[in-house]
């Protein structure tokens, strides 16, 4: 499959996720989308390390190119999961404060 | 030559270190010991000085005594130099020997001071005579320039020496800003001296003066003369020394009678190589003097302070004087700041006596018949009128006689103004004489119990002076009176381009016959009119004009300084407040309005806050997707080569 498919499609889930961030008041709904920029990166580093080695393979069968990609997309799911856990959590603790998840109620960073 | 660098440091550096010690010390010295040491210094340089005088007579003058380079920039030398020739010798002997004079009569004078003021009063005037050393013994003009601004600095703190007195202040800052207005036009002669020559020594500028256009020569000139303007107090500068009278009354005839104020005559003497080549300026010089020496004459007709009439008096021989310097006469010129600066003194410091012993009371009307009270003062108050008045065989007369001699040659307009001068001047000062000493006494019988003859120290004094105006005039009696004329002989080799006139003997007969004539009808009318009845009210038509002094400060209030007022009003309320002040405040508001509109973004939404991240992070993809393109273009834009 050529490689702009998994580009257009990265772009689209990150687009997604940056007009979800941007336009939805719901914290969960926000993270959600968070995760999903997250992994349109994820899917772009997959696919580009995956055409590398393609490319690489032929002129040599032992060849690890490409592999860092992969190595990196484990590290990110791995810091993401750390982090869903604690931002889930300060989602938690907001609600148990102010009954609401809307980040709109959130506005004491003014002045 | 060594011998004469060391003395010429120390005459200067004396009167500089009483200053000091005088000025450090004087809450912790007794009043004996300021006044003996301010004294003795000065008299050390007066030995010194009659020293460097034999020294001269006998051996020429030599050439300048450079100490140390002054200013070095460029080609432009300035070095710290004095030059000692015939005409500064004769300046020193005046200075530091009617400085001691002056010092010793002070420390009677100022004897009701408190200790502190004392001091200070004694430190000003050692001061004040080591800036006139300096003035006269400089080598080039920028040395005279600081002794110029230095006896301008004194006579300012010496006139507002009772500083508790707002009229005395008005009177020394009247007395400053005048002389500066002066001061301008001497220091634009020296720049435009350095920019045409590149050098502001005497020897140098008189030497090369013929690369100098006639423009450049008559320009320098007659700057240098605006200086001397201010400081000799002629027209249009000259109201400052009748109000410079508010200083102590030995300081008047020390600074504004025999030395200071005739600083202007020396330099133009210095420089007659320059004027000789301008006749406009000569005019200029000898118009200015003649009209300054009339119209300060009639002015003193009727003034009622003592020292008023004794100050026009002396606006009036400083007018003389520069005549005599306009007419080439130097030799003349300088011959009357002597006799003057003996016989003015004099005068002052009867005056003083006088003053003295009214306690503190100088109108004349309230005066009268103090001849009898105060012997000394009289007589020698007598000696000094008589010689003012241009009597033979009183100093005076000579003087006079050859700035008149020499004016008639020129023109024979200037010598009928200059007697009837003279006239006049016979006229003010028995006047002065009849009013204060004949008559009876008229002032309160408080007054009349405490008359009493001054201590010595203020007699001793008077009576040098007395001798000096009376056989002073010896050293220029004029060939005509079978003398040879000493003055001149010794002047000749600086003042090279002095005029000589050849008039006959008889000529000179007649003239001096008519002016001693005429000196003498004035004398005996004022005695006759102002002995018997002193003339107590005020006047009325044309007296009341002179008595008002022409009306000359109302002049000048209306036609400069009101308008520079209402100018520096209009600066202050309309420029400053609507211009400046606008735009410094219009800055800061500027800035306080756009940060009231930026902080509206700060409005505590994150979904805001995200997206200007968002549209910040597209901004610089797009800068780098253009291939470089916009960034470089915004490189270009703000850091272009």
């Amino acid at each position: 499959m050529p490689i702009q498919y998994y580009i257009i499609l990265s772009l689209a889930l990150f687009c997604i996720g940056i007009v979800g961030v941007l336009v939805r008041r719901n914290a969960i709904i926000i993270f959600m989308c968070i995760e999903l920029m997250l992994n349109a990166v994820n899917l772009l580093l997959v696919a580009f390390s995956k055409m590398q080695y393609n490319t690489a393979v032929i002129a040599n069968k032992a060849t690890t190119v490409g592999a860092e990609g992969q190595l990196f997309v484990f590290f990110i799911m791995v810091v993401a999961a750390a982090e869903v856990s604690v931002g889930l959590a300060i989602i938690v603790m907001m609600f148990r404060n102010t009954h609401s998840i809307d980040v709109n109620f959130l506005n004491r960073l003014k002045n | 030559m060594e011998i004469m660098k060391t003395l010429l440091a120390f005459i200067v550096l004396w009167p500089l270190v009483g200053f000091l010690v005088n000025g450090l010390g004087r809450n912790y010295f007794s009043k004996k010991r300021i006044a003996f040491y301010a004294s003795e210094q000065i008299f050390a340089s007066f030995i010194a000085s009659i020293i460097v005088f034999i020294l001269i007579k006998n051996n020429g003058a030599q050439g300048d005594i450079t100490y140390f380079n002054f200013i070095h920039i460029g080609k432009l030398i300035i070095p710290f130099a004095f030059k000692i020739d015939q005409l500064s010798a004769i300046f020193l002997l005046i200075i530091t020997g009617i400085g001691f004079l002056i010092h010793v009569y002070s420390a009677a004078y100022m004897q009701q001071e408190e200790q502190a003021h004392y001091g200070r009063y004694f430190s000003y005037l050692n001061l004040f005579i080591f800036s006139m050393l300096l003035l006269v013994l400089g080598a080039n003009y920028v040395i005279m320039f600081i002794g110029w601004e230095g006896v301008g600095l004194c006579s300012y703190l010496l006139i507002g020496f009772w500083f508790k007195n707002d009229n005395y202040n008005y009177a020394a800052k009247k007395a400053f800003i005048m002389n500066r207005i002066g001061d301008l036009g001497f220091l634009l002669a020296i720049f435009w001296m350095i920019a045409k020559l590149g050098t502001a020594n005497y020897s140098d500028v008189f030497s090369n003066v013929s690369q100098l256009s006639t423009t450049d020569i008559t320009a320098i000139t007659i700057l240098l003369f605006i200086g001397a303007m201010g400081k000799s107090a002629q027209i249009p500068l000259y109201t400052w020394l009748p109000d410079a009278m508010a200083g102590p009354t030995p300081v008047s005839a020390l600074i504004h009678a025999a030395t200071m104020v005739t600083a202007g005559i020396y330099m133009v003497a210095r420089s007659n190589v320059l004027y000789s080549l301008s006749e406009v300026a000569q005019n200029l010089v000898a118009i200015t003097g003649l009209v300054t020496a009339l119209f300060a004459a009639t002015i003193a007709i009727k003034q009622n302070d003592i020292k008023k009439v004794l100050a026009y008096s002396t606006v009036s021989q400083l007018g003389y004087m520069f005549l005599g310097l306009g007419v080439g006469a130097y030799t003349g010129a300088v011959f009357h700041v002597m006799t003057h600066a003996f016989f003015k003194a004099l005068l002052f410091l009867g005056a003083g006596s006088v003053i003295h012993a009214m306690h503190h009371e100088q109108d004349i009307r309230k005066m009268g018949g103090l001849k009898k009270y105060l012997p000394i003062t009289h007589i020698t108050f007598l000696i000094g009128c008589i010689a003012i008045s241009g009597i033979p065989p009183f100093s005076g007369f000579f003087s006079k006689d050859e700035i008149l001699a020499a004016a008639y040659a020129h023109n024979p307009v200037y010598w009928g103004i200059g007697v009837a001068t003279a006239g006049l001047t016979a006229f003010y000062m028995f006047r002065l004489y009849a009013t204060t000493f004949l008559g009876s006494f008229r002032g309160t019988p408080e007054q009349a119990h405490h008359l009493h003859e001054s201590p010595s120290a203020m007699t001793i004094p008077l009576i040098i002076l007395a001798i000096l105006s009376v056989v002073g005039g010896l050293v220029g009696v004029p060939e005509s009176l079978g003398g040879h004329h000493a003055l001149h002989q010794f002047l000749s080799p600086v003042l090279l381009t002095e005029v000589k006139y050849e008039t006959t003997h008889s000529t000179e007969y007649m003239l001096m016959g008519l002016s001693v004539a005429i000196a003498a009808t004035a004398i005996v009318i004022a005695i006759v009119t102002y002995s018997k009845k002193p003339q107590i009210s005020n006047s009325t038509g044309v007296g009341k004009l002179l008595e008002n002094k022409w009306y000359i400060d109302e002049l000048y209030d209306a036609i400069i300084v009101k308008p520079l007022g209402s100018l520096a009003s209009f600066l202050k309320n309309v420029i400053e407040k609507s211009g400046i002040d606008a735009a410094v405040n219009g800055v800061g508001k500027l800035v306080n309005y756009s940060s009231r509109q930026l902080r509206l973004l700060q409005n505590g939404q994150v979904g805001g806050y995200i997206l200007l991240m968002v549209l910040g992070m597209i901004v610089i993809v797009l800068i780098w997707v253009n291939d470089g393109y916009i960034y470089r273009f915004l490189m270009n834009l703000f850091f272009a080569k």
